[in-house]
């Protein structure tokens, strides 16, 4: 490739000109064409509708008073923030994203670790770990309500009442604690997953000469494992954070909201099918996205410098 | 050892490689290693049965019988039924899962082959013959993939009632294919970049267009990972839930959305729920573990291999 691209002036350059030109702009829309389509689709269908979101959520528009539509600034945004429902959806969103990916990436880095090594049955392990995050999120939330977290007859308390324990009413007692531990049962498998191909991406002669030089298996993971990981935690927290911010499965059917569990996405899709206020979910949505876009900027530069160096390779 | 003393490049690393051999002779590291890794195992395994445990006690619980199901403390042992999932089939309970499951599977893979035909010569032309500034292109897919789905769902839920889209199956597919498409043109960028070069050159030079070219030398070469591209995309369909609800009610009804308004009837249900769980899980179980392999590739949108 490299060779036919240097091409030395051999050509003489004005003669040829013209027909070069033509032939370069012809090149490149054959090489972009193929591009179009799919850019074209992407967006008009993920750009164009939150720029309506964006324009929307200036705008006082409620479908239960239709003739009263207009243009009001940013008092939807003053109402997010002053509203105390809407606001503790804030903080849901924000504690509920911080628990549950921190959680999972310190147990996905531990059971990667473990997976790391060689021992009996291995691949085993590993299927029977990915399969938590093979169910699909709503049966797997409706499967914990009813069959995990129920008073009754949920497992928790079936195995209590085995030890002779206290019967808990987990979702009402714990609400919270209840949607991040299901999410975390969700989520650790996928750290895991972003960790163990991070693992064993460490250069192997560097492993190699840290056991020459007689390091300790703590040094090696401080030293070693450690800074080279930096990057897949990173990435891994970030992706994470992207999904769980937007979590709306676990939320609408755990606990439906109630019991302060209400996180933006759950409070945008109440606030526009029971109240209605169009305005008011497009702000709600549009505070989403700015948070979002923070993490997003991080997540870029990660994925950046793990794809340059791929390019580079 | 005096080699040391004149260290030429592979005298010295001949030396390193014999030390090596002698220390890890004269240490016990490889019986120590060796007890590291199987108490490594035994930790694994508890915990892979601990995260395992309640997928396994879901399908257990969709083979016992409505009261077996209820008893508490929990019936391990219980005989097994399939009184669960006639239950769940057949419709006595109500609405019939069958529409939603098949409007599931039509929205799933329709989209996957629409963002298949959209996303390879996409990749193509990013990975194969690169645009100019493709590197932006690719992140400009990425970022939206970042922007939330509450960000639109609004203005998508307006316009379908404007166009009369709502609880239609080809809006949804339409949302779908979208929604998917970044990441498949991620994956397959980074599966074709794993093709010789030359193949594509010398397609090219026996006179392939394009369309020739993506059919008879990309497809054919990149099958895995189109396989794979397309598993993950079924998955990421298959599972949504945010979209279907706000926009489909009777007629494109998804089964996820049948799921959640699946709990409604009085008495016993759990293992009627467990079988619905089950039914609905199966083609993501079984799509999952076939793109094992890919999975975290496309997890992580083709950052990690």
């Amino acid at each position: 490739m490299a060779v036919t691209t240097v091409d030395p002036p051999v050509f003489p350059a004005p003669a040829r000109l013209t027909f070069r030109d033509k032939w370069l702009a012809k090149d490149g829309w054959a090489r972009r064409g193929p591009l179009l389509p799919a850019l074209v689709f992407v967006i008009v269908l993920t750009q164009l509708p939150f720029v309506a979101t964006l324009v929307i959520s200036l705008m006082r528009w409620n479908s239960n008073y239709p003739d009263d539509i207009g243009f009001t600034g940013l008092s939807n945004f003053t109402t997010v923030f002053t509203d105390a429902d809407l606001r503790s959806a804030v903080f849901v969103t924000i504690e509920m994203t911080v628990v549950v990916v921190l959680v999972s990436l310190v147990l996905g880095l531990g059971v990667a670790l473990l997976l790391n090594r060689q021992f009996f049955g291995r691949g085993i392990v590993r299927t029977l770990m990915i399969a938590p995050f093979l169910i699909v999120p709503v049966a797997a939330a409706l499967f914990w309500k009813h069959g995990i977290y129920n008073p009754v007859y949920g497992l928790l308390n079936g195995l209590l009442t085995l030890v002779h324990g206290p019967q808990v009413d987990w979702i009402t007692q714990y609400p919270r604690l209840a949607v991040d531990v299901q999410l975390i049962w969700q989520w650790t498998p996928f750290m895991m997953l972003i960790l163990l191909a991070g693992l064993q991406s460490r250069p192997a002669e560097v492993l190699e000469a840290a056991a020459v030089d007689g390091a300790s298996p703590w040094k090696v993971f401080r030293f070693i494992t450690l800074p080279h990981m930096r990057r897949y935690l990173e990435l891994g927290a970030l992706l994470g954070s992207i999904y769980i911010v937007q979590n709306f499965d676990s939320v609408y059917t755990l606990t439906a909201g109630a019991l302060g569990t209400a996180n933006l996405p759950y409070q945008v899709y109440e606030t526009l099918y029971s109240a209605n206020d169009y305005g008011l979910a497009s702000a709600q949505g549009v505070i989403v996205v700015v948070g979002s876009i923070v993490i997003a900027t991080f997540a870029l530069r990660t994925v950046s410098t793990l794809f340059s160096e791929e390019v580079s390779r | 050892m005096t080699t040391l003393t004149v260290p030429s490049a592979p005298e010295t690393r001949s030396a390193r490689d014999a030390g090596a051999g002698d220390r890890s002779a004269t240490r016990p590291g490889s019986k120590a290693t060796r007890r590291g890794n199987a108490a490594a195992g035994i930790v694994a395994w508890v915990v892979a049965l601990l995260f395992f445990f309640p997928v396994l006690w879901m399908v257990l619980t969709s083979l016992h019988s409505e009261p077996d199901a209820a008893g508490n403390p929990p019936k391990l042992f219980a005989p097994l039924t399939l009184d669960g999932y006639r239950t769940f089939f057949g419709s006595a309970s109500g609405a019939s899962p069958w529409p939603p499951l098949i409007n599931s599977a039509e929205a799933s893979v329709v989209s996957t082959l629409l963002v298949l035909c959209l996303a390879i010569p996409a990749a193509y032309a990013l990975a194969v013959k690169p645009v100019r500034r493709w590197t932006d292109v690719m992140f400009f897919f990425l970022s939206t993939k970042m922007l939330p789905v509450v960000a639109g769902l609004l203005p998508l839920y307006i316009i379908a009632k404007q166009i009369g889209a709502l609880d239609t199956m080809w809006y949804l597919i339409v949302l779908y294919t979208a929604m998917n498409l970044p990441i498949a043109v991620w994956m397959m960028r980074s599966f074709l970049a794993e093709v010789p070069p030359a193949l594509f050159e010398a397609a090219s030079l026996d006179g392939a267009g394009i369309v020739r070219t993506l059919r008879s030398v990309v497809v054919p070469i990149a099958s895995p990972g189109i396989a794979a591209t397309a598993l993950i995309c079924f998955i990421f369909s298959w599972n949504e839930l945010l979209l279907a609800n706000t926009l489909t009610s009777t007629v494109a009804q998804t089964a996820p959305v049948f799921l959640t308004s699946f709990v409604t009837s009085q008495g016993l249900f759990l293992a009627k729920v467990s079988a619905a769980a089950t039914v609905i899980s199966l083609p993501v179980l079984i799509a999952g573990f076939a793109a094992q392999d890919k999975l975290v590739q496309g997890l992580s949108l083709g950052a990690v291999k």
